[in-house]
């Protein structure tokens, strides 16, 4: 059995690989422009199921304003490469957009964070679909930003590479962040809120460190979506947008990195696949996720991981020998 | 398996179902036929808030295709090619807009889009066909941005258009406000979340002042609202000569009805967004009756050119074309005969031809191109909604 | 004056409306904890369901009125039988889920039917009145009256008949409740039932009073309706009331005042306001044992 170190030696190899791949794959026109925009709707998606299943899988929360943070995050990073800065150069610029529309997303949710001290459960729920609504008719005020009918003219910055690596920074900060002290508070909190705060855990630090966290990346792939689509509207982050998100979530599997991946991923593709079928196409997939549910309530791959997600230092010493144990609830 | 062992078996079978069912339909829709043909796109609004501008332009484009593939197809360069249509639904919203424009242009690889027609979507569509180089020619959006470079304000190079802009149509409005409906005061509610009302609005507000009214009041409303009573209680109270209302077909009849339950007695006059026989239908009330509205083509004061085309898509269809159906015919053979000239399947070649063309006679009138410039001039009609039906008023040269 | 008592009038009968469905969010809540997602699309239902019995058969306004709340209610009824019954014992985010996924495959199948917005036949001669300057047509007179009607009876329902005394039950303790011989399945399936039907009369009434009828009616107006429900307190049928007719205030007074894009933030943001001070809703109560 290989030691930890070498392990994350190889996974960091075969992520460095996949980026290579990703930025050599446009040039050499095996995968055609369409592909691309699939893969990165994919990946995009993929850190919005990461994130927003922090809040709702991890913590058990019910947000329903997800696509809130997706606005402010793209509206700040088209802002600045729109009407600040139009002719900085791609490279300097749009790593900057897109982190300073993560940060402000991450900014907006510390309030949302705050306001879930008090309130838990449903309550929450409206909460969070009052500040989804909040954020949407605030934008469609603001005449610097095109008003209700939208920002146009943004670059076209993110690319096959830039979403990849996006990606994988948000699984890889997830990841740890759940395997970690916070993460096992923020199950802590899930599993019942007031034995947590009777055995010591911060509540309040861990709820402001999940919400900021996958506010934070909402506002990352709300950044990627601007400069992939060249054009956003407020009304293309209303709670249409969050339910889809949700729906992926839900899919997937709760509080997992692969299910928020598979979620992403099938999602995704088979809404491409399924446009022959038209609007029948919103009937199939609902109509999956709802016997999903029936049989099986926590998504395809709820609670549970792959091995090679999950890190590979064991967390409490163990023998080297000792098969992975398969209860529900293992975090570890 | 990779997956956790305590997946049970049905279940497995269903993930195995649907990743099967993923991987054949991504499979299927790349392969593709061999044999060479020309690859036209229609971006169209087939579901959503105007179905049936969608309808009629997806059903214009395939009898244009139907006609010309029963010929052998397009000449280019010395062959006749079959023309392979591809429809892409955008539901009437911006981004599925964009998403579809990109999907025709990469996936399916199409030489030209036509479409889309609602320029709340055919502005976004433009931005991608412009990044993307390819032939764009919108039916039917008359909004001055849908061809225009954001940044630099001058005409994108590869959006078209087949129909005249707001910038002609609001002053022809206004004209016929103040000289044939003798009105001083006009009222305006309009659907402020959508492009191609607010420009109208504003442009509307502009030509009447200009030609001595006054607008005494100017409403607004959201997309997919139902109730109109506040603000038309407001309009009320300003009491004006007529209403401009620049809402599309399915809006109209429900603001129409609250007008008059208020005992708002103002004539309403209507861009044309109006132009879908629909709006009849749903005007269920009555209360457009005798209202004015401007139009693209009457089927009255049709060319021969024109009677041609009523009666094939009559004949296939059943009911007679709007203006979006005859400007898609239009397009297609604006299109066809850019592709023709060009000689060859190549983008830019098609797109210079189209460039090149300056006059053109079309289903909906005469066209004249002026150089650089990506939208025809051509005659505008006003149209009266009496008896149940569209009446042909009076023609407008520009 | 008179402009004030006219926007009085129109808030009114969205409010009314909203009152209507806002109710069956509440009453669904109260018994079970749970947010029927899927109750605004049983509303636009409610609209669809008049037009094919109308296009079947021509009936006057009371006997369409009757049909349609027994077809949403029998609706209403089906899908809690078959989508939440199974998962009354699963995380309760389940439930939440599928009763989207519920409500999305209810409004894109009947998008996928009708894709066109229909208009609404004319069941009521539409007279109107004047007095003193302010027009109030026969058809608001109408929609007020009905909806106050309903409200009254489903209000004496709840608080007089035994009935409503075995779902306040039900909302407090449901285990108990099957312990001591009440039929908790049934009650259930009830009160389901008659949100449903509160929901569908109130798609009919809209649908007389927006004659244009489509899809997508469901979605704006079961979240603003959701909304009232919740600013009123949730699972509290007096405060669903009140709540319709605060929104629906707010709403008219807003766009009266402001252009229309302000009408939304200024809703939620009361929301969030009225959330903030009272978390369980102007009229709610903090629920008595951990959800």
């Amino acid at each position: 059995m290989m030691d930890g170190f070498k392990k994350h030696l190889i996974q960091l190899s075969i992520l460095l690989l996949g980026l290579v791949v990703a930025a050599v794959l446009p040039a050499t026109g095996l995968v055609n422009d369409y592909l691309q925009f699939v893969l990165i709707s994919v990946a995009i998606n993929a850190i919005l199921c990461v994130s927003l299943n922090l809040v709702n899988g991890w913590m058990g929360e019910f947000s329903v304003g997800h696509a809130g943070f997706m606005a402010l995050g793209a509206y700040a990073s088209a802002i600045l490469t729109v009407k600040l800065f139009p002719t900085a150069p791609a490279e300097l610029l749009f790593p900057s957009a897109v982190l300073i529309g993560g940060c402000t997303a991450g900014l907006a949710g510390i309030p949302v964070g705050i306001l879930s001290f008090k309130t838990r459960g449903d309550y929450l729920a409206i909460i969070t679909l009052a500040f989804l609504m909040i954020v949407k008719s605030g934008l469609e005020n603001i005449p610097y930003t095109g008003g209700p009918r939208g920002l146009l003219g943004i670059p076209r910055l993110t690319t096959l590479a830039w979403a990849y690596f996006w990606c994988v920074v948000a699984f890889w900060v997830i990841r740890n962040l759940v395997y970690s002290k916070y993460g096992r508070g923020i199950a802590a909190i899930r599993e019942d809120e007031i034995a947590a705060e009777a055995m010591g855990v911060n509540t309040r630090t861990a709820k402001l460190v999940a919400f900021v966290t996958s506010s934070f990346f909402a506002g990352v792939a709300g950044a990627l979506f601007a400069h992939q689509l060249q054009f956003i509207n407020p009304s293309s982050f209303d709670i249409l947008k969050s339910t889809e998100i949700l729906v992926m979530v839900y899919l997937g599997g709760v509080a997992s990195l692969g299910g928020s991946l598979l979620g992403a991923g099938v999602v995704t593709i088979l809404t491409q696949c399924l446009q022959p079928l038209g609007t029948w196409r919103m009937v199939v997939l609902p109509a999956i996720l709802v016997v999903l549910m029936l049989y099986r309530p926590s998504g395809i791959m709820g609670y549970r991981d792959w091995a090679w997600l999950k890190p590979f230092f064991p967390l409490t010493p163990r023998s080297n020998e000792k098969k992975e144990t398969e209860t529900g609830e293992d975090l570890q | 398996m990779f997956l956790p062992n305590s997946i049970s078996v049905p279940f497995r079978f269903f993930l195995l179902t649907i990743t099967f069912f993923t991987c054949g339909s991504v499979l299927l829709t790349s392969c593709k036929p061999a044999k060479p043909s020309v690859k036209v796109g229609i971006n169209a609004e087939l579901t959503g808030e105007m179905p049936a501008v969608g309808a009629s332009c997806k059903q214009a484009a395939e009898l244009f295709v139907e006609q010309v593939n029963k010929d052998g197809g397009i000449m280019v360069g010395g062959t006749k090619l079959p023309v392979e249509l591809s429809v892409v639904d955008n539901s009437c919203k911006a981004d599925q807009s964009a998403a579809a424009a990109q999907r025709l242009i990469s996936q399916n690889g199409v030489l030209v889009m036509v479409g889309p027609d609602a320029s709340s979507c055919a502005i976004p569509a433009g931005e991608l066909a412009e990044s993307l180089g390819c032939l764009m020619i919108s039916p039917w959006s008359t909004n001055p941005k849908t061809t225009q470079d954001t940044q630099t304000g001058k005409p994108k190079k590869n959006v078209f258009r087949a129909c005249f802009t707001d910038r002609f149509e609001s002053p022809v409005l206004a004209a016929f406000a103040t000289k044939n409906l003798h009105a001083k005061t006009a009222a305006i509610l309009y659907d402020v979340t959508s492009e191609a009302p607010t420009s109208q609005s504003a442009l509307f507000k502009e030509a009447f002042e200009k030609a001595g009214g006054k607008v005494v009041s100017m409403e607004t409303y959201s997309t997919g609202d139902r109730d109109f009573s506040a603000q038309l209680t407001k309009i009320r109270e300003s009491a004006p000569d007529i209403i401009y209302l620049p809402a599309p077909y399915n809006d109209t009849p429900l603001i129409a009805a609250q007008a008059r339950q208020l005992g708002i007695k103002a004539p309403f006059l209507g861009s044309d967004a109006w132009s879908s026989p629909d709006i009849i239908k749903l005007d269920t009330g009555k209360n457009l009756e005798g209202s004015y509205f401007c139009n693209h083509y009457s089927t009255e004061a049709a060319t021969p050119k024109a009677k041609q085309f009523i009666a094939d898509y009559t004949a296939r269809y059943g009911n007679a074309p709007d203006d979006v159906a005859a400007l898609t015919y239009d397009a297609m053979v604006l299109a066809s005969q850019s592709i023709s000239s060009a000689g060859n399947l190549d983008r830019t070649a098609v797109r210079d031809s189209m460039a090149a063309t300056r006059t053109f006679d079309g289903v909906t009138g005469h066209f004249v191109y002026p150089k650089d410039e990506r939208e025809p001039e051509k005659s505008a009609v006003i149209m009266q909604i009496k008896d149940g039906g569209f009446h042909w008023v009076s023609t407008v040269e520009p | 004056m008179k402009y004030l008592a006219q926007q009085a009038i129109n808030a009114l009968q969205l409010g009314s409306i909203y009152a209507l469905i806002a109710l069956g969010y509440s009453m669904v809540y109260g018994v079970l904890t749970m947010i029927n997602f899927a109750h605004g699309d049983v509303f636009m239902l409610g609209a669809f369901f008049c037009l094919l019995l109308i296009a079947l058969v021509p009936v006057p306004f009371w006997l369409a009125l009757i049909v349609v709340m027994a077809a949403t209610a029998l609706l209403g009824t089906l899908i809690e039988r078959f989508a939440y019954r199974p998962l009354r014992k699963a995380p309760r985010v389940s439930a939440i889920i599928t009763a989207l996924g519920c409500g999305l495959v209810i409004q894109n199948t009947t998008l996928g039917i009708s894709p066109y917005a229909r208009p609404m036949p004319r069941l009521l001669e539409n007279a109107t009145y004047q007095f003193g300057g302010i027009t109030i047509t026969m058809l608001q007179i109408v929609i007020i009256g009905v909806s106050l009607g309903l409200m009254l009876a489903l209000d004496f329902l709840i608080r007089k008949t035994s009935f409503g005394m075995a779902m306040r039950a039900i909302a407090s303790d449901r285990a108990m409740v099957s312990l001591l011989g009440i039929p908790a399945n049934e009650i259930i399936a009830i009160t389901f039932a008659i949100g449903a039907a509160l929901g569908g009369a109130a798609g009919l009434l809209y649908g007389m009073a927006y004659p244009v009828v489509s899809a997508s009616m469901g979605i704006t107006v079961g979240w603003k309706a959701f909304v009232a429900a919740v600013i009123g307190g949730i699972g509290n049928m007096r405060g669903a009331v009140l709540g319709a007719f605060i929104l629906g205030s707010v709403e008219v007074m807003t766009v009266a005042v402001l252009p229309s894009t302000y009408r939304d933030l200024i809703s939620y943001s009361l929301l969030l306001l009225i959330l903030v001070f009272k978390p369980y809703g102007l009229l709610g109560k903090p629920a008595l044992h951990k959800a």
